[in-house]
């Protein structure tokens, strides 16, 4: 009986892949165990193994087919001496695992230049600018390689500047996000930590009251929960415990939010939480540019910055600046799409959700103004404030946690400068109030899509 | 599965062979190799089902290391508690969790352990004193303690297996726990189970001394090294910490050399080591060939007759795979449930 190998799904994300190549010829014998073809995913080149012993009878997709939807049958395995044209109806199985593509790559070591020396006292004038700059000429990239740049950018700039984090060296990042980076800047600069959270954090914070910028890369945000002492009680609060003597020039970044699948440990929005410290900045782009230009601004910045960063646009692309100097101000809200009947907050994510739902809602009329916040602390109520004064209505969007909310504080917010402006009551679009289910249809159920933003949207304007 | 269960209880009052190359005992050789058998089956039918997308998110495989759990639990009694991390499909077969709740599960059914809630990494049995399926590395160790905690409190004799990783002894709330499990004398084994990478980090990038058995030294904790691929090892070492701990004299912690076939989870391309290393761990060390051979030299069993056992294990297997997809999705109306319990 033939059996039918199928696209594997090799990461939570993947939907489709590439056939790289066959490692296997038609006609040629497979041991369960023996790699049949490397198959590229969103992520990163996997090998496909066989669990079953035969002969490769025919292959469905030659190397190099593009595109290859998850299940599509690319090969038939046969019982030795089957004949390939027997093959009506395969039966179905799927295939073994991925393993390595290839040996492990030896990591150059580089020679990082000398670090310069003593600390400086007082907090250093950081080239951080107030206004939006002009894009200029712009580049389409990944948000995941507009992060890497910036880094990479800024590393180059201040040798003062180096990264450390599980698994960002030698693996490059659990999300690919420091990919090239132990090439170019060596283990000095690129430090792989073990798994030990909460001490790798304090570390940090302690290189950076001596004036070191470390960028700490948290897995996901989830497992800075581990740490989270630290980023508070330490990073946040010694400038003032100090009298202004001390500082700490620490940026702590990495995946915030929901995933896909991945249940309640590992899917929590933050961004409520960090807002809430005196002491910490707090930013949480959407677009590539944003990301390459806040998270440039955050390292330059002499405060600690949480970066707050989302797994599903690691991978979407957007026009970013050439320009190694553009840097997007910490504080500034972003009129992403000009309207004029209803305001629509968001950040992150549900930006994408955002401008998904004023498409919706123009077909109907409605003319909804898109404020990508981007910050959350400082906060850019001006922007708001403005906005709201001109539609009179106001959506907050986000994907955390409704109670004590990024949304709660903004109605709080228009309320007190904005209340004779108002024609309807501010209206929140949230997380459902529980953990993360795992089931694909519950997981659905609890996240906020357009769909709801479009609801809101038309309560506030008391349309049906 | 109690039965069986009941039948490790009864074995683990027996007398254990000194020498593991020794004389087999019949009737408790075979229903190790075919429990480490359903892991392995079990394991290699999830893999399936997450490359057709049936299970989604994480998913971290348990094969090569099936002798760990499988020793262990044959030396401990079903009032013993079991906790360990998100690798943990082992662990619930071992503890007699039936793979029709595992896969369903895994699968985001409703017939599920965790209703189709939890997932891969978070699954529990109260009835069979298993308690998670932990997904923040470390966080089931101060856990696994406070289960004994609560066991010497009610000084009813039971004693908590408390499993974790080589790379999460180096967060810091596990030597917290040594700390108190020592001063306090409470009834843990912690079992460490190195296999070599805390994803695609090895023990010698992560760690400054690499063997982890003495970690406990500074509090007095003993412990030792045990070779994990080998299940009759493994239940030597465990019955004797397991007595120590039960007779009240406090923690222990064995490490068990061990290792894992699969990438860290479905999505890792594993190329921090080579395909050379993880081929000759297979061919030299598997614990489930290990043991077959050793059965069919002494003539405890034929080849024959351990295929035949296979082929039961698929078929339990197959069936299970089969309720799990034909379970219905979780009633929407239990995105609310189970955030509290009536007060
Ligand atoms: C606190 C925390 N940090 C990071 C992670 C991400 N992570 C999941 S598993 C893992 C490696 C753990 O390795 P080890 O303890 O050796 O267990 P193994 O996977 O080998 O069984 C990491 C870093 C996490 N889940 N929790
Ligand atoms: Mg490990």
């Amino acid at each position: 009986m033939p059996v039918e190998i199928l696209m594997p799904a090799l990461s939570p994300t993947m939907t489709e892949g590439k056939l790289a190549r066959w490692l296997k010829k038609e006609g040629e014998k497979v041991a369960s165990g023996d790699v049949l073809a490397e198959i590229e995913t969103d992520k990163a080149t996997m090998e496909l193994e066989s669990v079953n012993d035969g002969v490769l009878g025919k292959i469905l997709v030659p190397a190099g087919g593009d595109a290859v939807a998850v299940n599509k049958p690319i090969a038939l395995i046969l019982e030795e001496g089957e004949d390939a044209s027997a093959a009506t109806s395969p039966k179905a199985q799927t295939n073994g695992a991925a393993k390595e593509a290839a040996k492990p790559a030896e990591a150059p070591k580089v020679e990082a230049p000398a670090a310069t020396p003593a600390p400086a006292p007082a907090a250093p004038k950081a080239a951080v600018p107030q206004t939006e700059p002009e894009l200029g000429e712009t580049k389409t990239m990944t948000v995941r390689e507009a992060l890497r740049d910036a880094m990479a950018e800024e590393m180059r700039r201040d040798p003062d500047v180096f990264l450390m984090g599980e698994e960002v060296a030698q693996y490059h990042g659990a999300y690919k996000i420091s990919q090239g980076l132990l090439e170019e800047f060596g283990e000095k600069r690129v430090v792989d930590t073990p798994i030990t959270e909460m001490g790798f954090t304090g570390l940090g914070v302690g290189a950076s009251v001596m004036g070191l910028k470390p960028i700490v890369e948290f897995m996901t945000f989830n497992f800075a929960m581990q740490a989270i002492d630290q980023i508070i009680n330490s990073a946040a609060k010694t400038l003032y415990m100090s009298g202004g003597q001390i500082h700490c020039p620490i940026v702590f970044r990495g995946p915030n939010g929901a995933a896909a699948r991945v249940a309640a440990q590992h899917s929590q929005e933050y961004s409520s939480w960090y807002a809430h410290i005196p002491g910490l900045k707090v930013v949480a782009p959407y677009s590539a540019s944003d990301a390459k230009g806040l998270l440039k601004s955050a390292i330059r910045d002499p405060n600690p910055v949480i970066f707050l960063e989302n797994e599903i646009l690691y991978g979407h692309s957007f026009p970013v600046p050439t320009d190694p100097d553009y840097l997007v101000p910490i504080g500034k809200a972003k009129v992403v799409r000009p309207g004029s009947h209803v305001t629509i907050t968001a950040f992150s994510r549900m930006v994408e959700y955002a401008l998904a739902a004023a498409e919706t809602l123009k077909g109907e009329g409605i003319e909804a103004e898109v404020i990508d916040l981007r910050s959350l602390r400082p906060f850019d109520i001006e922007t708001v404030v403005a906005s709201v004064k001109k539609t009179n209505r106001i959506v907050s969007a986000e994907e955390g946690w409704q109670f004590a909310g990024i949304g709660s504080e903004i109605s709080a917010l228009v309320m007190e400068q904005a209340f004779d402006y108002l024609d309807a009551p501010v209206a929140r679009v949230t997380g459902v109030d529980v953990p993360m289910p795992y089931a694909a249809n519950l997981e659905k159920l609890a996240l906020p899509h357009a769909d709801h933003i479009v609801a809101a949207a038309k309560s506030v304007l008391y349309r049906s | 599965m109690p039965a069986k269960q009941a039948a490790d209880a009864a074995a683990a009052k027996k007398p254990v062979r000194k020498d593991p190359g020794g004389k087999l005992d019949p009737e408790l050789s075979l229903r190790l190799y075919e429990q480490m058998l359903l892991i392995r089956r079990l394991e290699e039918k999830a893999g399936q089902m997450y490359g057709m997308g049936l299970i989604g998110g994480f998913c971290h495989l348990y094969i090569g290391q099936e002798a760990v759990v499988i020793g262990m639990q044959s030396v401990i009694t079903p009032d013993d508690a079991v906790v360990t991390s998100y690798r943990d499909h082992g662990h619930m077969i071992a503890c007699g969790m039936d793979p029709k709740g595992i896969l369903a599960e895994l699968c985001g059914r409703r017939g599920g352990y965790s209703k189709g809630k939890g997932g891969s990494m978070h699954m529990f049995s109260r009835e069979k004193n298993f308690y998670g399926g932990h997904g923040i590395v470390g966080a089931q160790v101060p856990f696994g303690t406070g289960i004994a905690f609560a066991h010497r409190y009610r000084e009813n004799g039971n004693v908590c297996l408390t499993y974790m990783g080589d790379g999460a002894v180096n967060q810091g709330q596990v030597y917290e726990s040594f700390n108190m499990a020592a001063l306090w004398k409470l009834p843990v084994v912690y079992v460490i189970e190195n296999n070599k990478y805390g994803m695609g980090t090895s023990i010698e990038r992560a760690s400054a001394r690499v063997d982890f058995y003495h970690r406990g030294q500074s509090w007095g904790i003993p412990g030792a090294q045990v070779d994990g691929m080998d299940v009759m090892a493994v239940r030597e070492a465990g019955e004797k910490a397991v007595s120590y701990t039960r007779a009240g004299k406090g923690p222990y912690i064995l490490e068990m050399i061990t290792y894992r076939y699969r990438g860290h989870s479905m999505s890792d391309p594993a190329k921090y080591r080579t395909r050379e290393e993880v081929q000759k761990v297979r061919s030299e060390r598997d614990p489930i060939d290990r043991l077959a051979h050793l059965i069919v030299e002494q003539g405890v069993a034929s080849e024959d007759q351990l295929k035949d056992m296979d082929r039961k294990v698929k078929a339990t297997i197959s069936e299970a795979a089969e309720y799990a997809q034909n379970s219905p999705e979780p009633d929407p109306s239990e995105l609310y449930t189970d955030v509290y319990v009536d007060a």
